[in-house]
């Protein structure tokens, strides 16, 4: 990405040790972060783990009480300017303004960028018809759906194309199919070359758009890695199986522990079954192992709906990487029957 | 069969791409402080023009304050209305835009509590724009409030001694100090964070200062520490030197000297530090 090269060198961000306090609470206690330039970098973790207030500083809003950081090669403390100058922020607390038109937030925030008026006015009609606001651009964006807010959000952070883009909790609170809209927008603008440092309480959110995933706890870092490095960490997975009929479970139940070596776990649906697979397999063997099984139902008779072989999901991970059950709020649409 | 799950999953789509998403970047441009201020300043009416009931306070206080206390107090001051509005209808312009400036400082307080001064502070945009943006809308309100006063002071019977050229002199002349107190305003409100609390303060300052002056009543019917008090009273100097430039009584042009020094101290100290407190990371 050459665009990324015009400004400092090294890593998109690079912070180490950094600490910050709020009334006697260490809201973040000593994190390590390196994002490589051009990455996607998911930032995971529950409400209050110290996410917010990571991005905060290293978009130069909050100043760090310990450690460092530079951002784009330029230092957060004496280099914010220059920091300000490349990178955008969108998200639960950068945000637009409820009075004016969706317009007129563009030009505001285009005149703002260093675009004169006729640029912000083109820019601003080029947004809304890319992020589908055409029709709404004259009405106050208060009376805006939380969809096109976020989308307006994620426009106004794009008036002038940034090295690196912040997106704090980018679809808390959103509907599937706005949550699906703003995950498109996202990898587009992640495939024309700007980093984006993306934090989520959501497990899936992480797993669909980051490549390299931290997950934060209590103001620090406990796992990190992708996606298929942290679920690794708890296991290889499972292979589940939904039969057509259940009466023919018991059977399957046998068949499936003679082949694959381990216990059979009925779920709570009369049809399901589940095998825990070995956490040293690797991909090739759980392929071989899963095809192997499947021949052996079939000749066995039993007729199955369904197979899916899942990776534990990041819930799980969590649990398994933070010793205690993320909080209500994370939640992840492939939990396994256990 | 949907095997494996989780890595088709993972499977990036092509991207659809939106014509005009991404803006071809050059080098990193920053907006001027100047362009900055004039967009602030926009953004000011902007929000006027979304939602004019803004300006009652800036029509409602001048109304009142002129009406109400030159019917109320002009009899006691005695004379006809052309006499005693030449003393108080002066008083009372001082008094509107002293009041009325503490609306900007709300203003400002509810900017920062709203997710989009964080987005402004993201942005390489000169750390005064936002404050001076404000205050350069705030120079229209000060002119409406003014109008308003004179206007209905002429209607009242109000004839300035000192002709157009005094009026305006002396409208630029509070106007001036409502700036300077603009400022003040504005470092009360980054520091409390508070549209509600801003205007609490402002009141206890402001309605004290007002009715202890020379406004509405001679300093000389009060008793000795009150006289001490109006005479130091910076609302009492502004409306001697309002009531000099509008009646072209200006001798020596004592009150107006003092009015001018004491707007460039309130706003030499009142300036820096709400330029300190606003680019504070917390």
């Amino acid at each position: 990405m050459s665009r990324n090269g015009t400004a400092g060198g090294g890593p998109a961000i690079e912070a180490h040790g950094l600490v910050k306090i709020y009334g006697g609470t260490r809201a973040l206690d000593g994190i390590d972060l390196t994002v490589q330039r051009g990455q996607v970098f998911g930032f995971l973790g529950p409400n209050g783990a110290g996410k917010t207030t990571t991005i905060r500083i290293l978009a130069t809003l909050t100043r760090p009480d310990g450690g460092t950081a530079r951002v784009l090669g330029f230092d957060v403390v004496s280099g914010r300017n220059a920091i300000r100058a490349r990178a955008a922020v969108t998200g639960q607390f950068a945000s637009i303004d409820d009075d004016l038109t969706g317009h007129e937030n563009l030009v505001v925030f285009g005149r703002l960028r260093g675009l004169s008026r006729a640029a912000s006015r083109r820019r601003a009609d080029e947004l809304l018809a890319a992020f589908d606001l055409t029709g709404s651009s004259g009405c106050p964006a208060g009376s805006y759906s939380g969809g096109m807010r976020r989308r307006l959000d994620l426009g106004a952070s794009l008036i002038v194309t940034p090295d690196l883009l912040f997106l704090d909790e980018p679809t808390t609170g959103m509907d599937p199919r706005s949550q699906s809209q703003v995950w498109e927008l996202v990898r587009q603008i992640a495939a024309a070359g700007t980093t984006v440092l993306l934090t989520t309480q959501y497990l899936a959110e992480a797993d669909q758009l980051a490549e390299q995933i931290a997950v934060i706890d209590h103001g620090r870092i406990v796992a990190e890695g992708t996606s298929a490095q942290l679920k690794a960490r708890v296991g290889s997975g499972a292979l589940q199986v939904r039969l057509l009929d259940g009466q023919q479970r018991s059977q399957a139940q046998a068949v499936l522990a003679r082949t694959l070596d381990g216990p059979v776990q009925l779920g709570a649906d009369p049809l399901a079954l589940s095998v825990p697979l070995a956490a040293q397999a690797d991909a090739a063997d759980v392929g071989r192992l899963a095809g192997h099984a499947m021949t052996r139902l079939s000749e066995a008779r039993v007729a199955v709906a369904e197979v899916t072989l899942g990776q534990p999901s990041l819930h799980e991970a969590f649990l398994a990487l933070t010793g205690r059950p993320a909080s209500p709020a994370v939640t992840d649409h492939q939990d396994v029957q256990p | 069969m949907t095997l494996p799950a989780a890595t088709a999953s993972r499977a990036v789509p092509q991207p659809h791409r939106a014509a005009g998403l991404l803006a071809p970047s050059g080098p990193p441009r920053r907006a001027g402080a100047i362009a900055a201020s004039a967009t602030f300043g926009w953004r000011a009416i902007l929000k006027i023009k979304h939602e004019p009931k803004q300006l009652t306070d800036v029509i409602a206080i001048p109304v009142l304050i002129t009406v109400l206390f030159t019917y109320i107090f002009g009899g006691a001051i005695g004379g006809t209305p052309g006499h005693y509005l030449k003393t108080l209808l002066p008083g009372t312009l001082s008094m509107s835009i002293a009041i009325v400036t503490m609306y900007g400082g709300a203003r400002l307080a509810q900017d920062v509590t709203t997710g989009v001064f964080d987005r402004f502070r993201s942005m390489a945009v000169w750390r005064g724009a936002l404050v001076l943006g404000g205050l350069l809308s705030d120079i229209g309100r000060y002119l409406f409030a003014a109008v308003i006063v004179v206007v209905l002071g002429l209607i009242m019977g109000y004839r300035p001694g000192g002709g157009a050229p005094g009026v305006i002199a002396a409208v630029a002349l509070v106007i001036a100090f409502g700036l300077s107190l603009s400022w003040l305003w504005a470092a009360v409100a980054l520091l409390v964070r508070d549209p509600a609390l801003v205007i609490s303060i402002a009141n206890a300052v402001l309605i004290p200062l007002s009715f202890a002056s020379n406004i509405f009543v001679q300093p000389r019917t009060m008793p000795g520490w009150l006289q001490a008090f109006v005479n130091v009273n910076p609302i009492s100097h502004v409306a001697n030197a309002t009531r000099d430039l509008m009646n072209n009584t200006s001798g020596a042009g004592g009150p107006v000297t003092w009015c001018l020094v004491a707007t460039a101290a309130i706003t030499l100290v009142f300036a820096p530090l709400t330029l300190h407190l606003y680019n504070k990371q917390r």
